[in-house]
């Protein structure tokens, strides 16, 4: 754990060290815009080459109520840490549904394997430190795409550092157990995406830019639980 | 004589166009123009074997003939294009919205490939009877995620409700090309921007027919 979040450090720092590079209409929220898009060419390789495939065959392989499964089982697990950023941002009662969800499919979902909550009308919410942090007041700082991880800002990667740290999967001992599960949760996670990146692809003049400004989109309206101030 | 005929005429011309429009007359409600919409979509390609193989013609007719009337293209290419819009043309206005909205169709069609069994949630309209600009909110709920919200931004026209934004789980679809648009707009004029949207929409049109073979 302590290794990765180093690694994560040294990224920051070489994305910062790379910022320099110029680029045409540069724009204000994205004074990394040059590194950026190179992290961006080289997560893009090696999706390609690596997790797409995986994750395409990961989704042709195994039938749907098993990638459900699987899918329910690690977001169960995430309930627990996704309550505890409710409770960090003042919101009980979501942190209350958060372990009201996980108490439910734990037991009766079998670890999480089934998601009852759900259907009982207990909403799944979208918490991570980065949000809380936002929450706080924190701004976003400056839009970087991290190696491996993806899209994300100042404010975000220091979050992802603390959501790593903080995660039970990530914490599992022995460790060949954990390696497996994190493997297995980046291609479930990966798999539900291949949709999202097929649009993305299609709908992009730009990639690059489409992507980032549907994250920077999507990371307001999180922060504000859907319902975002007006921009000025 | 001719009156009659004239009043003739009118009566069926009425007849016959509320019989299209059906549930999405021009009188509908906002949000119950989504709601049947979105359940006669999702109806149709759930009974269609070939949609549900990937039958892009078949999805795109469907788009076309059931979703698009009810959306204002000239207003979300407006204001994706942003300042560049006053500058254009009326004709570069036209071929721009045309090539935008082929763009759009294509990413809706799609979107819909991937529809499987998910659950709408269609939330109650909070607006005011006068009121000519509203959002209409739907959720899409699947185990195991987060719900899913989609927002569409509509506005009262002579011709019913239009929506002239798409907002999804937070992103707006049409602000999301602004950036994009504006780029474009500085380096290489309007008339770039409409090459660039012509060019990306062939590559799709062969893509597709690749994809088919």
């Amino acid at each position: 754990m302590i290794r990765r979040a180093h690694l994560l450090l040294l990224a920051l720092a070489a994305v910062v060290a790379g910022g320099c590079a110029s680029v045409p209409n540069p724009d204000p929220s994205d004074p990394l815009e040059g590194f950026n898009r190179s992290v961006y060419r080289f997560n893009d390789a090696f999706d390609r080459a690596l997790a797409k495939p995986v994750a395409t065959a990961y989704k042709e392989v195994l039938p749907d109520p098993v990638r459900n499964g699987v899918r329910n089982f690690f977001s169960n697990i995430a309930d627990l840490f996704i309550g505890a950023n409710n409770l960090l941002q003042g919101k009980p009662e979501e942190a209350l549904t958060d372990w009201g969800r996980f108490a439910f499919n734990t037991t009766f979902g079998v670890l999480g394997i089934a998601d009852w909550a759900t259907d009982m009308g207990l909403d799944k919410h979208n918490e991570d430190f980065g949000q809380t942090f936002g929450r706080w007041g924190a701004g976003s700082g400056p839009y970087i795409v991290l190696p491996f991880l993806g899209p994300s800002d100042a404010r975000d990667s220091v979050g992802t550092v603390f959501d790593m740290h903080f995660d039970p999967v990530s914490n599992h001992d022995p460790v060949d157990e954990r390696n497996a599960a994190i493997l297995l949760r980046v291609t479930s996670q990966r798999a539900d995406l291949l949709d999202a990146s097929r649009l993305l692809e299609q709908a992009a003049l730009d990639p690059y830019l489409f992507m980032r400004d549907a994250y920077l989109q999507r990371r307001r309206s999180l922060i504000y639980d859907g319902r975002p101030p007006r921009e000025e | 004589m001719f009156a009659r005929v004239d009043r003739v005429l009118a009566g069926i011309a009425l007849v016959t166009l509320t019989g299209l429009a059906g549930a999405t007359g021009a009188d509908t409600p906002p949000d119950a123009l989504v709601k049947n919409v979105t359940l006669d979509v999702v109806g149709i390609i759930k009974n269609d074997k070939d949609i549900q193989g990937g039958d892009r013609k078949k999805i795109v007719g469907l788009i076309e003939a059931k979703v698009l009337p009810h959306f204002d293209f000239t207003t979300m290419t407006a204001t994706a294009v942003g300042l560049g819009w006053r500058k254009a043309t009326p004709e570069q206005k036209t071929r721009l919205t045309e090539e935008f909205k082929t763009l759009l169709v294509r990413t809706y069609a799609s979107a819909l490939a991937a529809y499987s069994d998910q659950r709408f949630d269609f939330r109650p309209l909070h607006a005011r009877p006068d009121d000519t600009d509203v959002t209409v909110q739907v959720r899409i709920i699947q185990p195991g995620q987060q719900p899913v919200s989609i927002d569409y931004g509509m506005e009262k026209t002579a011709s019913g409700w239009k929506a002239y934004d798409v907002v999804v789980g937070g992103v707006s679809l049409v602000a999301n090309y602004r950036t994009e648009f504006g780029n474009i707009v500085r380096a290489e004029g309007i008339d770039g921007l409409i090459r660039n949207l012509h060019a990306k929409n062939q590559s799709l049109e062969q893509a597709g027919e690749q994809g088919k073979k």
